[in-house]
């Protein structure tokens, strides 16, 4: 009986786990790590980005995105769109080509990989015969045409894959024909460039790398005419008119030819090179367009100056009298013109380009070709991240705000809407507003829309103007002189050089309520904001703060405090700094806590800890954590930047190491607490390679390095020295083990600006497994956490239980631990590292509620060393569910995790870009999006597997798609959307198969 | 634990701080540690204190281990002093209701609490009895490691427990990755595995000789390493150092230990010292009320009073801070070379008070630690 009755309890605990949380890695933020190809369907009006690692990425109007990985690990070098179709080929680094489809399910769609496909060569015919250089994807959306570095062109039919070995064009058949005396005759090289004739799309342009331009038919299966080229090709355009032809050399130079029917021609029409006389480097890729009002657009990447600006990364854009060489700071990958009109052959409107670190795109309509700003693909990383702090439901006021502060530093950007609108974004409007705020390098702190699938940036503040730095603040993005030629332009917002490392953002805390903001630094500087609508100017006065309390016998080695700018600063409208504590010595902030209610700000260092009153401006008390033994404390760890020479080296390095190594560069440039850890493991590494790797087994000792260092910083209102009154109190947890809690005595508001804050000492918390307390909780009378400041007073949270004793929670790296109040005892704990060997990295509070269900719980979330999420119920700290989320390797993946206070979170996938994740089943936050298929392609085609969707069962999906009033509504959006030639035959296909209309698809 | 080991060897302390406790009643006060003088004066000065000069005594400290070793002549007196780090406990009981047992390995640290020291300590109803076993004093010695679990084992494992608290000496081993062959259906087959792969010389894992170099670990604590990562089996071997239990495979199994078939009934263990599931001596456990132990579950108690807890009340200090002005103003004028007992770190007022202040309350044992951080913070830097 008693056995039974424990079995039904166990399955109903189990069903109320499954109720409140499922783990989903939901969409990634950011920009693409390593992008590689990039391709566009203007019939989809859709976006594709291949990378490195085999990612592709599909991106339409804001929140239609998709992602697909390649199973191989190599680099996407090439994506080309079906014309027409939803279809799309990749083509890898291992020469294999990839079939791709946008896949109806559920009413969203779905990409999908659906066939893949390598090109095999006759028998003992060496590989180079059939590694493919070039792709054309043939307007007819059957044919794939594939150059090779042999110089064959082989046919294939898509969507299967399948040879069509009676039209593949030898290099025997196309050499027939050429002059003995053309130097191309013996070895035409690989095939460089296919274009496809825009007016008669069975006439295809071979280029070869040698020079040579073939035109061929396809139906005849024979060469049209020759254009016998002399410089290497680098690739070629058909213009619109369908006679002329440009070529863009490695000399710098283009040409342009006419298809005239005489066979061969051995002079172009026109040769030019833009920025000649000297010696130029290469044009990779030229396009031009015709233009309604004058001459046509003139675009091409490259053809710099090799001598003086060979180093330079840009496009040309050239049009009437207008000439601008946008220059951008970092590789160009690829670029492509958007244009306007029902097919997409009207004026050109923006130009997209995709570089290593960023996608710009220009808007080409307006004057001075402004930058439009993207919606998503934002580069986070434009200077590095170092930390982040992500805030929840934020309220519509401060909201509003910081939107205004934000739009004002974007006047600069295109008014134009986003031109690259493809499909429909089917998500449900985000339930609250997030904020996420990520601290960079540079000392700016950016303010970004994390309550959808767009991270859309809000607002950027800049730290730097408070201090004074070596760098000139004119000196850096200013165009050049009057006639400069080229005519440079600098583009894009990737910055990766910082002025002074010092200026480094650590941590961040907001307080949505109250709109105050602290932000503390590498130097150990700590700034406190106010968000104020006005420009204002004022002087920010710096409070130094030793928190060695005068202890002799130290030296610190490490950076020299940063210098306090002593004139008026003139703050824009935004938050503006209005008090600095300076810790000294002047090492990295490890953490912050900020109560808005108390007006408290606390903050704590590797030497020890201590407290601000920002309402009177003075520093109440110091703590000490400080290891007397503790050498690399007291000599700083981190002995960085003392010239401007070495902060150079020290750029130059990291700029060369990020494009090694991602997680070196991250170890490099950010100073937290993990990071020196990840450091020293690296070089206790380093050390092991010589023997073989092992690890050493020793009890942790006080003696250990930085167990003085400040991990967690908490206010909290609860029963510290009597059980009947309830105080004020700070809990302050080392890295050593060691928890120190303060009794503070605020007084009344009436009373707050004249009587001091006094703090006490209470308590003193020594746990003997010594591993570094992370975190900080006090659950009240029910066991739920307390609410954060001010909540209550908004009654956005249930004040917490007074009655019934509190507890306060201890989590160590290694266990969770919960003592009772106010006389600390231990009640009960979870062991971690004990059992399993993984140690706690992040953690934090969240509430999880299941569908249907009002009523909220609190639990930990915990992220681990070994990458693994747990979710930890309170007040009982048992584990409830894990799931294995980032790779352990991946060490600043690890570190750069946030968690939300509604079980999801982020963290960084790769320096560029946040992958989201959820643990709840009621807050999901995913796309959920439908791409239509062109209307071309439904004529056609039966055997695809859209079609094929559409024939079965036709008039009960019929049916069920009217049931649902949303999808109703999206008939009609779709209606909308499309042309008006069109629409009558949509309305006709959407009769008769409603479900093929749209590609719908879901997960 | 270790924490008590952590005394800097260039202390400029000199003073011992002594607590003495019979009955219910306590009395501190504090010797030279360069001049301890001889045992019989110790005698009487703690007749003196506790005023029962006619009253014979069986006095016992706990030394650093946490185990209560008797004082009855100059040689451990003497040691008693040395050790004393800087807080030297006693226990002084009446002669005729004196119990034996208590002395020896492992009591205090079982139960660390003076409650449970009273118990063992005070219950003259059960130990009356007993006629007072003599021969096993005093037990200056304590193991250092142990096998267990031998009879539940195969043969050529072994379960190796190693003692690190109280320890000076460093665990001192290393372990690296490796790859180990094992028999199975299909053959045999490589796997993964963890090995021991450095000794520290003079370390505890060397001196136990239960260990060497190449044998592989397959349980940290009773959990399997297979499966996991070197990091990770580090990182367990650290967060159970405090009693770490390691289930080897020797590479050298010329040394098993045989079974004796149907010897030992209770075959829990091989020596006589412990087991995992038991691990007090039989004797002590035959001696002592049966409960005391029974209730204890070795893994779990050991740690969970481990934490160290500091409480600043004001209510609490006062009445520390009048006992102790008491304490001295009568042992002073009596006995002036026993210096009066201050408050070594007048620097630090709220702290130290605190400390000390915590004396009153039951976490006896790690009082002295905070104290000695502090005072290390001051004196040092």
């Amino acid at each position: 009986m008693k056995r039974f009755r424990r079995h039904g309890h166990e399955s109903q605990k189990d069903k109320h786990k499954q109720d409140l949380y499922q783990f989903n890695k939901t969409v990634e933020h950011g920009f693409p790590h390593q992008p590689s190809a990039l391709g566009f369907s203007p019939s989809l009006d859709l976006l594709a980005i291949g990378t490195r690692s085999g990612a592709i990425k599909l991106y339409g109007s804001p929140g239609v995105e998709f992602m697909g990985l390649h199973d191989e690990n190599a680099a996407v070098t090439q994506v080309h769109f079906l014309p027409n179709q939803v279809d799309m080929v990749t083509l890898l680094d291992d020469n294999s080509l990839h079939m791709w489809t946008l896949q109806a399910h559920n009413g969203m769609s779905e990409l999908l990989e659906i066939g893949r496909f390598t090109l095999s060569g006759p028998p003992g015919a060496p590989p180079s015969v059939t590694r493919v250089t070039a792709v054309l994807a043939h307007s007819s959306g059957e044919l794939l045409l594939l150059g090779t570095e042999g110089g064959h062109v082989f046919v294939v039919e898509v969507p299967g894959f399948r040879e069509l070995e009676e039209n593949n064009i030898s290099v025997e058949n196309v050499q027939n024909r050429i002059p003995e005396d053309y130097v191309g005759r013996r070895n035409l090289e690989c095939v460089e460039a296919l274009h496809e004739n825009p007016l008669n799309p069975r006439q295809v342009l071979i280029g070869y790398s040698r020079g040579l331009m073939v035109l061929w038919d396809l139906d005849r299966q024979r060469p049209i005419q020759h254009f016998l080229g002399t410089q290497q090709l680098e690739s070629v355009w058909w213009m619109e008119d369908g006679v002329n032809i440009l070529s863009s050399h490695s000399d710098g130079s283009y040409c342009q030819w006419t298809v005239t029917g005489e066979d061969p021609q051995t002079e172009p029409e026109k040769q030019e090179t833009p920025y000649g006389a000297f010696p130029c480097k290469a044009i990779s890729k030229i396009i031009q367009l015709p233009s309604k009002q004058g001459p046509p657009f003139l675009i091409f990447s490259g053809g710099m100056p090799r001598a003086s600006y060979g180093d330079r990364h840009c496009i040309s854009v050239i049009h009437s009298k207008n000439h601008e060489a946008l220059d951008f700071t970092s590789r160009i990958i690829d670029f492509f013109v958007i244009r306007e009109g029902e097919n997409h052959k009207g004026e050109p409107s923006a130009l997209v380009v995709l570089v290593e670190e960023e996608l710009v795109v220009v808007d080409l309509q307006s004057e001075g070709w402004p930058v439009i700003q993207t919606p998503y693909l934002v580069p986070l990383h434009c200077s590095a991240i170092t930390c982040s702090h992500h805030v929840s439901s934020i309220p519509l006021k401060l909201w509003e705000r910081v939107q205004a502060a934000g739009a004002l530093q974007n006047t600069h950007y295109s008014k134009k809407p986003w031109p690259i609108i493809g499909g429909q974004n089917l998500a449900p409007d985000p339930p609250q507003r997030d904020l996420l705020l990520t601290g960079h390098e540079d000392g700016t702190v950016r303010f970004w829309d994390a309550s959808g699938i767009c991270l859309y940036p809000m607002y950027k503040l800049s730290t730097a103007g408070v201090f004074l730095t070596d760098a000139d603040p004119n000196d850096n993005m200013n165009q050049g002189s009057e006639g400069e030629w080229p005519p440079f332009r600098k583009v894009g917002c990737f910055d990766p050089y910082s002025d002074d490392p010092r200026l480094g953002i650590q941590k961040i805390h907001l307080c949505k309520y109250s709109g105050y903001l602290t932000v503390a630094g590498t130097a150990g500087q700590i700034l406190i904001m106010e968000l104020n609508d006005e420009a204002a100017e004022q002087t920010v006065e710096a409070t130094v703060v030793d928190l060695l309390q005068g202890q002799e016998g130290f030296r610190w080695k490490g950076q020299a405090r940063l210098d306090v700018r002593e004139e008026p600063v003139l703050f824009p409208p935004g938050f503006q700094p209005f008090a600095l504590v300076q810790c000294q010595p002047p090492a990295v902030v490890t953490a912050i806590a900020l109560h808005s209610e108390w007006k408290l700000v606390a903050f704590g260092t590797s030497h020890g800890f201590g407290f601000y009153d920002y309402h009177q401006k003075n520093n109440i008390m110091v703590k000490c954590t400080l290891n007397p033994s503790d050498q690399v404390a007291l000599e700083g760890p981190l002995s960085r930047v003392k010239s401007i020479k070495k902060s150079l080296r020290q750029s130059f390095r990291r700029i060369r190491r990020s494009r090694v190594s991602m997680r070196k560069h991250h170890t490099a440039n950010a100073a937290k607490l993990q990071e020196i850890n990840a450091r020293l493991e690296a070089e206790a590494l380093q050390e092991m390679e010589l023997a073989p790797v092992q690890r050493k087994i020793e009890a942790r000792s006080s003696d250990d390095s930085f167990t003085g260092l400040v991990r967690t910083l908490y206010f909290a209102d609860t029963f510290v020295s009597d059980s009947s009154h309830s105080t004020p109190s700070l809990w302050a947890g080392t890295n050593g083990g060691a928890v120190f809690a303060y009794v503070l005595r605020v007084p009344s508001l009436e009373r707050r600006a004249e009587d001091p804050v006094v703090a006490h000492a209470a308590k003193e918390i020594q746990l003997m497994h010594r591993a570094p307390v992370v975190g900080l909780v006090v659950l009240d009378g029910k066991g739920a956490p307390l609410p954060e400041p001010l909540e209550v007073a908004h009654d956005l949270a249930r004040s917490p239980e007074m009655h019934g004793s509190h507890h306060l929670l201890v989590v160590s790296e290694e266990q969770f631990k919960l003592f009772t109040l106010p006389k600390v005892s231990s009640k009960s704990k979870l062991k971690l590292t004990a059992v399993d060997g993984s140690r706690v990295r992040r953690v934090g509070v969240a509430w999880f509620g299941s569908k249907t269900d009002e009523q909220l719980e609190s639990g930990l979330v915990v992220l681990t060393n070994q990458g693994e999420l747990h979710v930890i119920s309170l007040p009982s700290i048992k584990m409830m569910v894990h799931y294995p989320c980032i790779r352990r390797e991946d060490v600043s993946g690890i570190a750069s995790c946030v968690f939300t206070k509604y079980g999801q979170g982020f963290y960084l996938m790769s320096p560029s870009e946040f992958e989201r994740f959820s643990l709840s089943t009621r807050w999901v936050v995913e796309p959920h999006c439908l791409v239509e298929a062109p209307l071309q392609m439904r004529l056609k085609n039966p055997s695809s597997p859209v079609h094929r969707d559409q024939l079965d069962g036709v008039p009960t999906e019929h049916r069920n798609f009217k049931r649902e009033s949303e999808g109703y509504g999206v008939l009609q959006e779709i209606q909308k959307s499309l042309e008006g030639d069109q629409t009558t035959f949509l309305e006709n296909n959407l009769k008769t198969k409603p479900k093929g209309n749209m590609l719908s698809n879901g997960d | 634990m270790n924490k008590n080991h952590r005394v800097p060897s260039n202390r400029t302390l000199n003073a011992v701080e002594v607590k003495s406790k019979f009955g219910a009643e306590f009395r501190r006060f504090s010797l030279e540690r360069s001049k301890p003088g001889r045992f019989d004066e110790f005698y009487g000065l703690l007749q003196h204190v506790h005023r029962i000069p006619n009253v014979d005594l069986l006095v016992g400290y706990a030394d650093v281990h946490g185990d209560l070793l008797p004082i009855n002549n100059d040689d451990n007196y003497h040691k008693a002093i040395t050790m004393a780090a800087p807080l030297l406990r006693l226990f002084l009981q009446r002669k005729e209701e004196a119990d034996y047992s208590a002395f020896g390995t492992d009591t205090i640290t079982r139960k660390k609490t003076p409650a449970a020291l009273a118990a063992v300590l005070l219950r003259p109803d059960v130990n009356k009895k007993k006629p007072p076993v003599i021969i096993s004093l005093p037990k200056d010695f304590r193991p250092v490691s142990s096998i267990i679990d031998v009879d539940i084992l195969p043969e050529t494992h072994r379960r190796v427990r190693l003692y690190k608290h109280g320890q000076e000496k460093p665990l001192g081993f290393y372990i690296r990755d490796g790859s180990s062959v094992r028999v199975t259906p299909q053959g045999l087959e490589k796997v993964p595995g963890i090995f021991i792969s450095r000794m520290v010389p003079g370390g505890l894992a060397e001196s136990t000789g239960l260990l060497a170099v190449n044998d592989e670990v397959l349980e940290v604590n009773g959990i399997e390493v297979s499966g996991k990562s070197l990091d990770q089996v580090t990182d367990m071997m650290i967060a159970n150092s405090h009693n770490l239990i390691i289930t080897v495979k020797p590479a050298n199994q010329r040394n098993n230990v045989v079974r004796s078939s149907g010897g030992g009934s209770s075959g829990q263990s091989s020596d006589s010292s412990t087991s995992f599931y038991n691990y007090s001596t039989p004797g002590l456990m035959a001696m002592t009320p049966s409960h005391i132990i029974q209730n204890y579950e070795p893994d779990e108690e050991s740690e969970e009073e481990e934490d160290l807890v500091i409480e600043a009340d004001r209510g609490t200090k006062l009445i520390l801070q009048t006992g102790m002005r008491a304490t001295a103003s009568t042992s002073m004028p009596a006995l002036p070379r026993y210096e009066p007992h201050l408050d070594l770190r007048p620097s630090n007022g709220t702290m130290a008070s605190s400390a000390s202040a915590g004396s009153l309350n039951t976490h006896d044992r790690g009082l002295e630690r905070p104290n000695l951080e502090e005072d290390g913070t001051v004196i040092t830097l």
